[in-house]
């Protein structure tokens, strides 16, 4: 009996409880006004996005819309400042490259996944040290040599530029080793056995079963390509092959006139961050699945 | 030709990763370290002249040494590590709920993350706008707090603080949800056995049950939170609309980089700059492994 009480107290005190109770109050009491200080500046985008223009200069400013318009996405896909580029051609550019970054970097992550997890052979062990290594890598700390090698490799102004220097990322690639090492060796080598070879084996055995992982490496990829300014702010110069991210600083210059712009902008920042979070909360619960095997040793 | 892709199947699904993460993330690296010992203008061919620019960066060089560093330190002092103790205490705190407020919770602490602080600059444009009609100004006015419009984002006083809070607003990122991951896969029984032992509290059962078991998760977690603090220091340019920031009040190692690389053209100056950063992550990772590595290593 004793026993018993003190198991219930643990229930009550341990991770991830059943139901409500009122231990859990005071999680609540900081975790809620947080939560609005993390929501305010999004539910803030969206109400500037639909608002007319009387509301946008309206003095005192309001925060809630009142009478809500299209307008401000009309006015982004209809006219384009500074150049003849509407606003349609930097979306459609960030979405060919978006969906190929994705597509190429889940094949190629879970190709080396699977060799660097399953194989034998001399220098992996320092492969995989120097990709944990890279974890860390920070691409701003070396804009220069990287657009050194942009410009030998012949990207410049290349519409591959948006894509390619994206590819290899040690994240992705770490998340799938890891996930991969989950999977028995002996379904492998009974794959093996049977003659299949490593192609059929990644295509049919490691890939079906690595699903969750691959789903958190579309996301990573999804958020660093179609966010990234990089190329276009650096390596590409013709305004028809920059995307929609780019399109969006060159929206939201902070030092001008911020109002005049500010509904416009915040429409194109909501076409941003939209996509980001649907596909979020659509593939969370395999986002967490893999990061339960995320730890570095 | 069918042989030879049976023969050399490690070759061809490692191959494709491994040449871009030369490409892009090793050679890039090398090349910062070899054109950090040049003179190099971007017109002439570089010319080797040793270790001048570390001895200027380090003698001659007074808004690194008293702007530059001092920023970095602060930022990457709170960003940093404030942000990952955050990050942890946030997961800690939702792994306490039940699973629908938690996932709920999750998803909106996360959110901001998901496009950055430095493209959600617009947001914080407007809310930190520098004339009346801007929102905190509005606020404070009315509270009677300030008597004329504060210019926020041009202010040396105030640049660094709304840098740290829009970094912090978007640092819970994928780190964060690793330490969640972490902490929710820990065995119950660890936290029974635990109580037995004479763990009396909740503050007890993190020290000694809940960070020793999730260690992998924290350095994952801690070597996402390094990489993120140096990403997103180009919030200072985006927030103040110009590099180097007012009176370089919010200029960190990255965009000291950016001023002397791509504003000014001395690369070869800049690439030192560059490997001084690398040096710095790569010392904050060996800490970040003291703390959190397995100990049989």
């Amino acid at each position: 009996m004793k026993r018993k009480r003190k198991r219930s107290k643990l229930r009550a005190s341990g991770v991830n409880p059943q139901r409500f109770n009122k231990g859990q109050i005071k999680f609540y009491l900081y975790l809620i006004p947080l939560a609005v200080f993390m929501l305010l500046p999004i539910i803030f985008i969206t109400m500037s996005a639909f608002k007319p223009i009387d509301e946008l200069f309206a003095y005192p400013p309001r925060f809630f819309v009142k009478n809500p318009t299209l307008n401000n996405f009309i006015q982004l896909f209809s006219v384009s400042s500074k150049t003849n580029v509407p606003a349609s051609r930097y979306l459609f550019n960030s979405i060919i490259s978006t969906v190929l970054v994705m597509a190429s970097t889940l094949l190629m992550s879970s190709a080396a996944g699977y060799v660097l997890s399953k194989k034998v052979f001399k220098l992996k062990k320092i492969l995989f040290s120097i990709n944990n290594l890279a974890l860390m890598f920070v691409a701003t700390a070396v804009a220069i040599p990287r657009y050194f090698v942009i410009v030998y490799s012949g990207l410049q102004n290349n519409f591959a530029a948006n894509i390619i220097p994206l590819l290899a990322m040690p994240v992705g690639l770490f998340l799938v080793k890891q996930f991969i090492d989950q999977i028995p060796s002996a379904l492998v080598e009974a794959a093996v056995i049977d003659g299949a070879s490593d192609y059929k084996i990644l295509t049919k055995i490691i890939i079906p079963l690595i699903k969750p992982a691959l789903a958190t490496i579309a996301i990573l990829a999804f958020q660093t390509a179609w966010n990234s300014t990089e190329a276009s702010t650096m390596y590409i110069n013709k305004e028809t092959l920059k995307t929609f991210s780019f399109y969006m600083t060159t929206l939201s210059n902070t030092s001008g006139n911020v109002i005049a712009g500010q509904g416009i902008a915040a429409a194109a920042t909501l076409i941003m961050f939209l996509p980001n979070l649907i596909l979020f909360i659509i593939l969370q619960s395999q986002v967490m699945n893999t990061m339960a095997h995320s730890g570095l040793k | 030709m069918k042989k030879f892709l049976e023969k050399h199947s490690n070759g061809v699904l490692l191959s494709p990763y491994v040449l871009l993460f030369t490409l892009f993330i090793i050679i890039p690296v090398l090349a910062a370290v070899v054109l950090s010992f040049t003179y190099f203008n971007t017109i002439e061919f570089p010319s080797f002249i040793g270790i001048t620019n570390y001895i200027s960066l380090l003698m001659n060089d007074k808004v690194f040494m008293q702007k530059v560093i001092p920023n970095t330190i602060v930022y990457a002092i709170i960003v940093g590590i404030g942000g990952y103790i955050l990050s942890f205490f946030l997961a800690w705190s939702l792994s306490q709920l039940t699973k629908l407020p938690r996932t709920i919770l999750a998803i909106i602490i996360y959110s901001p993350s998901m496009t950055g602080g430095i493209l959600l600059s617009t947001v914080w444009g407007v809310i930190f706008n520098g004339d009346k009609s801007g929102y905190l100004n509005y606020f404070l006015l009315q509270m009677g707090l300030i008597d004329k419009p504060v210019l926020w984002l041009q202010s040396d006083k105030y640049l660094l603080t709304i840098m740290i809070i829009v970094t912090l607003w978007s640092s819970m990122g994928i780190g964060f949800l690793a330490i969640l991951a972490g902490i929710m896969n820990l065995n119950e029984e660890l936290y029974e056995a635990a109580y037995i032992d004479g763990v009396k509290n909740r503050f007890q059962e993190i020290i000694y049950v809940t960070i020793p078991s999730a260690k992998p998760q924290m350095l994952f977690g801690a070597v996402m939170a390094i990489v993120n603090t140096f990403t997103s220091s180009g919030v200072g340019v985006a927030l103040s609309g110009t590099n180097p920031t007012p009176n370089y009040a919010g200029q960190l190692i990255v965009t000291h980089i950016e001023d002397y690389g791509f504003i000014r053209y001395e690369m070869g100056y800049a690439a030192a700059v560059s490997v001084i950063l690398l040096i710095i992550i790569r010392l904050a990772s060996v800490g970040a492994n003291k703390l959190f590595g397995s100990s049989d290593e």
